[in-house]
Formats: C-alpha cells, sequence, structure tokens
C-alpha cells in the first residue's frame, strides 16, 4: 500500500486520477482503517488529505454562511459553540456518530462518503441544504450533499474526485433543526432509523421545512409530503400526524439485522414527529 | 480429617485492601495473552471455512508457501489419528478434518514472519469446498429431513425414532406429576426460547507457542485453565502432559469461554513443524465466529399452582443446539430449572442437538440461565393471573435445609429464603413507580464446584509468605487467597505474596470456573499455610524442649499452649523463618484434594425499566442483586461478581444474540452489531450479600461469580411486562420485538 | 513493501520507528515500542482498549495509522503515573475495586484522564456517556463511575 500526504487538493486529486488500483482517502480514518482490519479493502494507494492546509477549519464567512475543512473531526465541531448555536441538527447528528474516541477523529466528508445509508451526519446535512466542493481532473464543482449518495457505499463522485470541504448556508431567522436517530442500545449502534427536521418559522407558523430520513432505503430519503404537512402550520397535532404518516411511506427500508421493514417504518413516522417539535421549539427560540 | 472452620471474628477476611496486582493494571505493566514477545518469532493465522457446512476436497498451500517469509503451514494432515471421545472432538473443533461443521471452522493455518505477510499468506491458501445444505436452529436440527451433521454419534441415551443430531437425552424426575397437576388450581404452560450468546470477554484468545521436533513445548496463553490447556493439547498433539509446560498470562476476561482450547494445539503444530515461535491472536470476528457461545435453547416449561401460590407440579423439556459437537449443557439447565422450589412432582426432559455452529463452552452458569428464564418467566405469569405477589410466592415455595431438590439430592444449609427476605425488605421493592415503567424479580441457583487443586505455600527467610495457587486471576482472587492465608497464619495481608505457577510448578488444577476458585483454591490455601504453622510450632517446640502437642499457632506466633506447658515469649514467624535452615531446613505446605464441600449460591434480583410505548425502547431504571455468598472473603470482589453477572444478564435478555443468515453464516461478527451493555445503557447496580456460611469451606465461602446471570434474564422479561403490558418468551427482547408486541396487543 | 521512518512523542520521550503503512499506532506501540498498555479488543474502534490521546485529542490507537503519528504528541496509559506515584484515578481504581481482570482498565483510565481534562465535574450520566465507547465485560460499569466521580472530586479539591 502506498501512502501519500499530498500538500494540495489538486494533488491529492492528480493522484487519485492516476492510479491504477484501489484507491481511498484519509481523513479520520473511522471507516477506511475498520474496512482494512476486516479485509473489505486494501487500498493500493492510501491518500492522507490532513496534510493540506485548511483542512482543519472552521470559518464563518462575512455572509454568515460557514465553511468547513475535510477533515475537522467531530469533537471539534460539537466543542464550536457558534456552528451548534447555527445548526444544532447538523452537530448532533455528527455527534452521534461511534464513541468519543470516534468523535476525534471522524468527519462530515468521511461520513458522507463512506456511503452508509444509516450515516448519522447526512440527513442532517440535506436538511440544512449543505453543499459540498469537490476537486477533481475536470476541475471544481460545488455539489449538494443529498446529491452525493447512491446506495450502499457508493457516491456519484467519480475517479480522481475528492471533497475538499463542506459548507452550510447562513441560518437566517427563526431557524431551528434537529436530528434524531433510533438505536437499541444508548450509545455505539449504527442508526437502525434517522430523522433531520430544518424549519423555519414566522412568529408560531412554519414557511420553510425539510425532512429527511436515513436508514430507512439505499440512501437518504428527502422527504417533499412531510415538508409539506408542515409548511403553513403551526405544528398541531393533526400536522404532526401528517407529517408522521408521510415519514413512514416514504420508507423503502430492509429487514436486517438491526431492524424490519415493520419496525423501521413505524419509528420513521414517531422520530419525524419528535424531532419535528425539537426543531420548531429551536426555531421558536432563535433570535 | 474435619477441617477447622470459623465464621465470624475475623481479623483480615471481610476487609477490602488493595488487590497485590493492582498496580500491575492500572500502570499498563500486567502482561495477557498477546502481550509475550519471542526472539525470531513467527506469526500465525488461520484459515476458516465460509461455509457452513461443507467437504474439505483439498487444500493446496503452495502459492502461500512460496511467498518470502512464509515458514510453515498446517493442516488436520499434521495431526495424529486415532483419537476417541471429547479428545476427539477438541482435535476437529481446532482444525477440521474432512468436514468444515460451522462458519468460520478453521481447516488450516499458516506462519510467517510478520503479522500482515501471515494474513497475506493466508489469503493465497486454496481451498475446495463442496457446500453441504446447513441448520443453525435447534428445533429444526430436530425436524426429518434435517442434514445430518454427524450420523451414528448419537449416544445410547437417545430413544429409537430420533433424528441423528440428537446426540444425548437426558430424563428423570420424581412425584406423581398427573396428581400434582390435578391438585393445581391453576396449569400454565409456555415455551420459551433463547439465543446464543458469548461470554464476550474484551480479550481475545492469544498464546505464544513453542513445540519441538522432540515433543517438549512451552506456552503462554491466557486462559482461565492452563493444566486443562496442557492436557487438551497433548491430547490434540499426541505429546506428553509433562512435556508441555503451560504458563498462564494475566488473562482478560473468560465467564467460560477460556476454559479449552482453540487456537494453541495450532499454534503448537506450526511451531513444530517452522521450528521457531508461533504467536497467534484471535480477531474478534474470530472470537464470535469460531470460539466457544453459549447454547440456543428452546424451552417447554408447565406449572401447576394453588389459589395460594402454593406450587404443586413442575414439568420442564429443554432442547439445545452446542454447536457441531455434544455437551450443550442440558444437564446443568434441567437441574438449576426447579432448583428454587420444593414441589412434591417434577419431570425433567432434555435433548442435546447438533447445529452447524461452533462448539459451545461454559459460559457462567452454563444452562441455568436458560432455564431461569423459563421457570422464571412462568412463576411471574403464573403470579399475575392469580393475583399473587411474586417474591411471596417464591418464598412460601422456596427451597431449603433439608428440601429434596429438584434434581434429586437433600440440600444441605442455603440461603434461598435469606435472599428472598433480603428483596422484599429491600426499599427498591417498595419503591412507586411511573407510567411505562415496570419492576420484574426473580431468583437462580447455581450448584458451584470443587474440581482438583493442587496449592503450594512456602516461607520466606523473613517469615513472608510465597503461596502459589493454579487458578488464574480473573477478577481479584489473588487478593481473597493473600486475605484468607494471611487469617490462617495470623500475619498481615501485606506480607503474603500470591503467584500463579506454570504446570510445570503445581499438580493438577482445574480452571477457575465454576465459582470454585474462592472456595477450592482458598480451601487449599488455608490447608497449606497451616501445614506450616503447624510445622512451625514443631520447630518452636523443639527450640524450647515441649511437645509439638503443646504449642499453638496464634497471631502469627509460636505460643505455649498454656501455663503449663511453661513460660517461654512468643516466637513471631520471623524469628523461626530466619534459623528454618539450622533447625530442620527450609518450610513449604502443600495441599491436594478435590473437594466436594461447596455450597451452591442462590440469588434473587430486583430490577425497574421503562419501555417506550412508541419504539420499544427498553432503559433499565433500577437493578438490585441479592446474593448468597456464604462468607465474602473480600466484598468488593464479591460485590464485581454480583455486578457483572447483571450486566451480562440485562445484555442477554435486551440485545445480545448470534444472528445467522439462511446461508448459515454469522452475520454479526464484530461489537458493533453484537451489542453488548455500554456504560450509558447501564444504572448503578446496587447489592446485597447475605451470607449464610457453607459448612463445607473453613470460612463459610460459597462461589459468587455464576449465579448473578441467572436471575437477569426472567426479572428483565417479567419487568417488560409491567412495563409495557406485553409478555416475551424469546430473547432478545430487542425493541423490534417488544413494538410488535405492542402493536398486536391493540 | 517500503517501511517508513516516524518520529514521534510518546508519554514526553522522542521516539522513533519503522512502520508499514498499514500498521496501525496501536500495532506500533505495541510491537515496536514495547508499550503494550493498550490493547486490541476489536480492532473496530467499538471497545477503547486501545485508546491512546494524539496532541490531546482521545482516539482509538486502532483507528490511527503509525505513519499518522509522525511529529504527534501520544500519551498512553504508561504515561498516567508520575515515576511512582500513582494518578488519582488509578488510586481510585484500585481503592473501588473497579476492575476485575483489568483488560479495560488502560483504555478507561486514559479516556476518563481526557474526560477530567475537559470537564473536572462532570455528573455520573456525563461520566457514563464520555465512556460509552470503553467497553467492560466485567464489572458492569458501577464500581468504574464511582471511581471517576471520586477521583474528579479529589482533583478539584487538590486544584
Amino acid at each position: 500500500m502506498r501512502y501519500h500526504t499530498p500538500a494540495t487538493f489538486e494533488e491529492a486529486s492528480a493522484i487519485a486520477a492516476g492510479a491504477t488500483g484501489v484507491t481511498r482517502f484519509l481523513a479520520g480514518g473511522t471507516d477506511v482503517l475498520v474496512q482494512m482490519r476486516a479485509d473489505i479493502v486494501t487500498p493500493d494507494d492510501l491518500i492522507d488529505i490532513k496534510h493540506i492546509p485548511g483542512v482543519k477549519d472552521i470559518v464563518q464567512e462575512d455572509d454568515k454562511c460557514w465553511s468547513i475543512g475535510a477533515a475537522v473531526a467531530g469533537a471539534e465541531l460539537t466543542a464550536h459553540a457558534g456552528l451548534c448555536a447555527d445548526w444544532p441538527g447538523v452537530i448532533e447528528g455528527m455527534g452521534l456518530v461511534g464513541s468519543t474516541q470516534v468523535q476525534g477523529r471522524a468527519t462530515l466528508i468521511g461520513n458522507l462518503c463512506n456511503g452508509s445509508p444509516a450515516a448519522d451526519s447526512v440527513p442532517g446535512l440535506a436538511a440544512a441544504g449543505a453543499e459540498v466542493s469537490v476537486v477533481g481532473p475536470k476541475g471544481a464543482r460545488q455539489v449538494k450533499v443529498e446529491d452525493i449518495p447512491t446506495g450502499p457505499g457508493r457516491t456519484t463522485l467519480a475517479k480522481g474526485e475528492v471533497i475538499s470541504g463542506i459548507y452550510l448556508p447562513p441560518r437566517g431567522k427563526g431557524g431551528g433543526d434537529a436530528y434524531l436517530r433510533f438505536i437499541p442500545r444508548t450509545e455505539m449502534d449504527i442508526a437502525v432509523v434517522g430523522c433531520a427536521v430544518n424549519l423555519r418559522v414566522v412568529g408560531d407558523k412554519i414557511t420553510e421545512a425539510r425532512v429527511v430520513l436515513g436508514a430507512v432505503a439505499p440512501t437518504i430519503v428527502v422527504v417533499e409530503d412531510a415538508a409539506k404537512a408542515l409548511i403553513g402550520s403551526t405544528l398541531d397535532e393533526a400536522a404532526l400526524e401528517t407529517l408522521a404518516a408521510a415519514a413512514s411511506a416514504a420508507c423503502k427500508p430492509i429487514n436486517d439485522k438491526r431492524g424490519t421493514i415493520a419496525f423501521r417504518t413505524d419509528v420513521a413516522g414517531v422520530l419525524a414527529r419528535r424531532a419535528a417539535k425539537i426543531a420548531y421549539d429551536r426555531a421558536r427560540g432563535a433570535k | 480429617m474435619p477441617l477447622d472452620s470459623k465464621t465470624t471474628g475475623f481479623k483480615y477476611i471481610g476487609t477490602r485492601p488493595d488487590r497485590p496486582d493492582g498496580i500491575d493494571k492500572v500502570t499498563g505493566k500486567a502482561r495477557y495473552g498477546a502481550d509475550a514477545y519471542a526472539p525470531g518469532m513467527l506469526h500465525g493465522v488461520m484459515i476458516r471455512s465460509p461455509h457452513a457446512h461443507a467437504k474439505i476436497k483439498r487444500i493446496d498451500a503452495s502459492k502461500a508457501l512460496a511467498l518470502k517469509g512464509v515458514k510453515a503451514v498446517v493442516t488436520r494432515a499434521d495431526f495424529p489419528t486415532g483419537l476417541e471421545g471429547e479428545d476427539w472432538n477438541i482435535q476437529e473443533n481446532c482444525m477440521a478434518g474432512e468436514v468444515a461443521l460451522y462458519d468460520g471452522h478453521a481447516v488450516a493455518a499458516v506462519a510467517a514472519t510478520s503479522l500482515l505477510l501471515a494474513r497475506e499468506a493466508a489469503k493465497l491458501i486454496e481451498v475446495e469446498y463442496e457446500v453441504l445444505p446447513h441448520v443453525t436452529d435447534v428445533d429444526e436440527a430436530m425436524k426429518p429431513g434435517a442434514p445430518a451433521i454427524r450420523a451414528g454419534a448419537a449416544d445410547y441415551s437417545v430413544p429409537e425414532g430420533l433424528h441423528p443430531n440428537v446426540m444425548r437425552y437426558i430424563e428423570y424426575g420424581h412425584g406423581d406429576l398427573e396428581a400434582g397437576f390435578a391438585a393445581a388450581d391453576l396449569v400454565m404452560e409456555n415455551t420459551y426460547k433463547t439465543e446464543a450468546t458469548h461470554q464476550g470477554y474484551i480479550e481475545p484468545h492469544a498464546c505464544l507457542a513453542q513445540l519441538g521436533s522432540d515433543g517438549k513445548g512451552e506456552m503462554w496463553v491466557c486462559t482461565q485453565g492452563h493444566w486443562f490447556i496442557r492436557r487438551m493439547s497433548a491430547a490434540v498433539l499426541g505429546i506428553d502432559v509433562a512435556n508441555l509446560r503451560v504458563t498462564p498470562s494475566e488473562i482478560g476476561g473468560g465467564f467460560g469461554g477460556k476454559t479449552t482450547v482453540f487456537i494453541e494445539p495450532v499454534a503448537l503444530a506450526l511451531s513444530r513443524k517452522a521450528g521457531k515461535p508461533v504467536k497467534m491472536v484471535m480477531t474478534r470476528s474470530e472470537v464470535l465466529r469460531a470460539t466457544g457461545p453459549t447454547s440456543s435453547s428452546s424451552i417447554d416449561v408447565k406449572m401447576g399452582m394453588k389459589k395460594d401460590g402454593t406450587m404443586t407440579a413442575a414439568k420442564v423439556t429443554m432442547r439445545m443446539q452446542g454447536g457441531a459437537f455434544p455437551m450443550a449443557p442440558i444437564d446443568s439447565a434441567l437441574d438449576c430449572a426447579f432448583s428454587c422450589y420444593n414441589i412434591p412432582a417434577v419431570h425433567h426432559e432434555g435433548y442435546d442437538v447438533l447445529a452447524n455452529r461452533p462448539k459451545q463452552a461454559a459460559y457462567r452458569a452454563p444452562g441455568s440461565p436458560m432455564a431461569a428464564f423459563a421457570t422464571e418467566s412462568l412463576v411471574d405469569e403464573m403470579c399475575r393471573a392469580l393475583g399473587l405477589d411474586p417474591l411471596k410466592t417464591r418464598l412460601k415455595n422456596a427451597s431449603r435445609e433439608g428440601t429434596k431438590a429438584s434434581f434429586g439430592p437433600t440440600f444441605p444449609r442455603i440461603g434461598l429464603v435469606e435472599t428472598l427476605e433480603a428483596a422484599l425488605a429491600h426499599p427498591h421493592y417498595a419503591a412507586p413507580l411511573g407510567p411505562n415503567k415496570g419492576r420484574g424479580v426473580a431468583s437462580g441457583y447455581w450448584m458451584n464446584w470443587g474440581g482438583e487443586t493442587s496449592v503450594s505455600a512456602a516461607l520466606g527467610e523473613d517469615g513472608s509468605m510465597t503461596v502459589s495457587v493454579g487458578t488464574p486471576d480473573i477478577g481479584g482472587s489473588r487478593a481473597s487467597m493473600a486475605l484468607m492465608a494471611a487469617e490462617a497464619l495470623g500475619i498481615p495481608y501485606e506480607n503474603v505474596r500470591v503467584n500463579i505457577a506454570d504446570t510445570g510448578s503445581l499438580g493438577v488444577n482445574e480452571p477457575t470456573h465454576g465459582s470454585r476458585a474462592t472456595y477450592a483454591t482458598g480451601l487449599a490455601t488455608i490447608e497449606a499455610v497451616k501445614q506450616i504453622s503447624t510445622k512451625l510450632c514443631q520447630r518452636a517446640a523443639d527450640k524450647w524442649g515441649i511437645p509439638a502437642e503443646a504449642v499453638i499457632w496464634e497471631d502469627g506466633c509460636a505460643k505455649p499452649s498454656g501455663l503449663n506447658a511453661g513460660e517461654f515469649p512468643p516466637l513471631t514467624i520471623g524469628e523461626l523463618a530466619a534459623e528454618m535452615g539450622g533447625t530442620g531446613g527450609p518450610i513449604s505446605g502443600h495441599f491436594e484434594a478435590t473437594p466436594s464441600g461447596h455450597g451452591g449460591s442462590f440469588g434473587t434480583h430486583i430490577v425497574d425499566v421503562e419501555v417506550d410505548p412508541e419504539t420499544g425502547h427498553t432503559s433499565v431504571l433500577r437493578y438490585t442483586v441479592v446474593q448468597d455468598a456464604g462468607k465474602a472473603i473480600h466484598p468488593a470482589y464479591v460485590e464485581g461478581q454480583f455486578q457483572g453477572g447483571a450486566a451480562q444478564g440485562i445484555g442477554w435478555a435486551l440485545n445480545e444474540e448470534y444472528i445467522y443468515g439462511a446461508d448459515g453464516r454469522l452475520q454479526n461478527t464484530v461489537f458493533l452489531d453484537y451489542r453488548i451493555p455500554v456504560a450509558s445503557d447501564l444504572p448503578m447496580i446496587d447489592t446485597v450479600i447475605v451470607e449464610v456460611p457453607n459448612p463445607g469451606h473453613p470460612y463459610g465461602v460459597r462461589g459468587v461469580g455464576e449465579t448473578g446471570i441467572t436471575p437477569p434474564l426472567p426479572a428483565v422479561a417479567n419487568a417488560v411486562h409491567g412495563a409495557a403490558g406485553v409478555r416475551l418468551r424469546s430473547l432478545p427482547m430487542s425493541p423490534p420485538r417488544i413494538l410488535a408486541a405492542i402493536k398486536a396487543k391493540g | 513493501m517500503t517501511l517508513i521512518h516516524v518520529t514521534t512523542t510518546v508519554n514526553g520521550d522522542e521516539v522513533e520507528f519503522l512502520a508499514d503503512p498499514r500498521e496501525t499506532l496501536l500495532d506500533c506501540l505495541r510491537d515496536k515500542l514495547g508499550l503494550t498498555g493498550a490493547k486490541e479488543g476489536c480492532g473496530t474502534g467499538d471497545c477503547g482498549a486501545c485508546s491512546v490521546t494524539v496532541d490531546g485529542r482521545l482516539v482509538c490507537s486502532c483507528l490511527v495509522l503509525g505513519v499518522e503519528a509522525q511529529g504527534k504528541t501520544i500519551e498512553t496509559v504508561e504515561g498516567i503515573a508520575d515515576g511512582e506515584k500513582l494518578h488519582p484515578l488509578q488510586r481510585k481504581f484500585i481503592e473501588h475495586a473497579a476492575l476485575q481482570c483489568g483488560i479495560c482498565t488502560p483504555g478507561i483510565l486514559v479516556a476518563a484522564k481526557a474526560l477530567l481534562a475537559q470537564n473536572p465535574d462532570p455528573t455520573e450520566e456525563e461520566v457514563r456517556y464520555w465512556l460509552a465507547g470503553n467497553l467492560c465485560r466485567c464489572t458492569g460499569y458501577d464500581k468504574i463511575i464511582r471511581a471517576v466521580l471520586d477521583a474528579a472530586a479529589e482533583m478539584r479539591e487538590g486544584a
């Protein structure tokens, strides 16, 4: 295995584009090293992006949007007061990935690129409207988070493409987001169902909403009908019931060692309700 | 010879000193199985079957052997033939012969100069399989048409007409069952099932093995019992036991799973072939796939009860699979099933069944948790139906001294009643419960064990004592042995050093299993050091010119037994030791026996849970363990056994299970999906140590390590019933199952 | 396969070793530096027995490559005591009988020390959630949590 420490993303991209065997990028390593140990993947080229300037930075730009480096660890995100105040749902999703030790290394971009349908950070990122910058042989492009995963372990990234950063839009007034997941224990499990809700309110009325489910389909599911149930409402019981029904209806889960189809479908509705309430309270409490 | 016993007035017993190996273990200095290194050592890696059941047609290691740095490959052909009985079972399990019997079954092994190279070489070993039909479920394995895993291997006990996968059949009981059920006001009958679970020790199996072409070898290994490892390895390899010296490392958990061999004979075989030491360490997925989880079970239980709670009759049928080999623990499971109760008529029936799963090994009170799940759940269901208090009903029927046990013998002095009374009186039992919360209680039993024991003690020149024992220190036992030695000699605890000796240094010792170490090694320690005090009394007598009978040992000194013996100031152990070379020679004591005075331990647990009615998620809110320790030598380590057993039982009840796919392969091979309790899953676990001394031990000790895992399975199920109004009879009670039950109830 | 030369600081000492890039930091600490305190319990970041800190951050050393240690500062269990003077956490673990087999103890001590450096007065719940990635199969965690809370109290008094 060749181990590379490029100094720029362009260099990282070129190494990957020119490689002939199995290539993996290394940020936190909390997926790649596990897969190497389990003989699921043995990279011929391992490209460590942590020597590239800016990968550990969290910056709030002038327009209040957030720019997060590719190697910022979960522990650094959850410790960032400004980011937590603006996007608690995104951060709490990332903060649920693994143990305290895993949080010391795991990254948003790694969680996204691993392509697990149950990834905890991805529903919140998609609900927030996050985007990533992709550097590739044909140059750079900006991609919405929900357009990256295509199925378990698969993304739309082409050979030689590497994600160089992740961006959250400005929170704006009256906004609030939340992420909940169901796991059988209290920690250390992969989400059986995940649900992120991002809202904006004017007074008590919801004016914008996005509801995204995880772990109930081959990729995250952006549930338009669930958003429609919320928009224009004051999160009354009728809206919540329609929301829950829409969330359950949008599930295309499987039976596996973590949950059954029936279970995931039921709990998606339950979590949608609960996450919506938390997001709503945060939105109304926001200045 | 009667054992002097004392149950009160202790100076050291019952205190909580620092364990002697504490500093080593908190500084990282202690050396466990994988912490040994030898110059020139090779690394061994196992090649394992990816099929649940397959004929092994051909193994071609030529590509692996062609790699520079690869020094040896072994297959079954490198092991002797002609073994029989359990020796053959062990050999077959360590290295497959003609057939791979489960997903993960070892079929070959390779040794190379680095671990990375050995792993690469393992991938190059070509194994050609002919896949056979498989069966993993115990009930399916008994049905006509199920694949026969080893035809003709059933023993004489099995009645005609049963499937060849049934290896053993047990039936026993006493009393008039029909009359008993007829006398009942309520007869209830249900089927309960438990899935296989793993002991879950955090340290994977590891050894550093060296075997010469002359059949002489040494091995460093993490094990609960190095004499067992020696005997089994020697049998599998065809060498004499005395030619293999096994040294136990510190052990990172065992719970029964490290009382047998898996990789050890293979590492020795690789070493012999390569001419170098070989280190072999299992990965976690190898541990889960291919060591010894406990059996899964399917249990039918029926009980008759009068309106006032009196039990009139009970009947149980248990089906257990122990993997592709016999000896699933149906014997002890059946013995424990009704052991808590004095029931006039009982009947037991058990089937030991083969399945394409790894060979089961002991897991903390083998069989008893499954049996308790069935009986204690049924008792709870019956108490609910009759409107009776579950603890008072248990107390009403509780086994006591003189009760004819369900498994035959008459109980000597036992402490079940005391645990039930303590539980009834405990504030936990009376604490109020809110919505979605429920409380469950259950009792459990483990008979414990004596076993072959050899201990040697040697007096140091300064009066300090070295005690060499043969049971590895898996949970603080060095402290307990030192306390018992200190008590017996009347010398400070700090002056006793306990060593775990290797197989070349002591007579045979059984493992630290069966909750026997504090009892049997402890008893032998007391006797061994008393031999020393007896000899010291003789030396004092010689010095004083009085008969030995006129000298007593007290508070670490030899003293004249009374004024008539003479007025001599006491001689301390240190003073006598300083002269011993010239007064008769070095002084040692030893004791060997297979003691049979072990006393069983009963326990009663109380648990509160909260169940989220919308998701089926269960939280354990409060847990209390009440258990009889006989005499708690070091109470903190007794409490630790209570708490550890409860935690494992909670995991077994709620989330732990072996999940096999339709292809017969294990699906959850890492801790991510083999879900043991984490720190945030559990509350503090309160403990109450009941002490009903065991007359068979000088200080009243009863083993405590195992009983603690038996009540949690039913106690949690009973609590879930209280919290959510649903009765689950199949473990684990994972959220999807609880939610499905809640929805079905409507 | 070319080995990579790594220079790093472990428990205050500058050390160096040659690593195959596939080897983890855990492999390197144990097999090349003789620091066998960190243990492999799972190899997948689920058990925490391999816990160390890298530049002050608590991580699983089985999920860090040895070559990533270049230029970093690493602390292992072997660095917690000050010569023969045990850290309050170590003393409290012995005092509270917070270990039975002891295999999880090094990882838990490293993790608990990292917690108290960040939060000197944690609640029981905070301790439990912080340590959720440190599996213990022997103790049921009760005495471990008590030992950590007691050590925290002692350290606050002395501070």
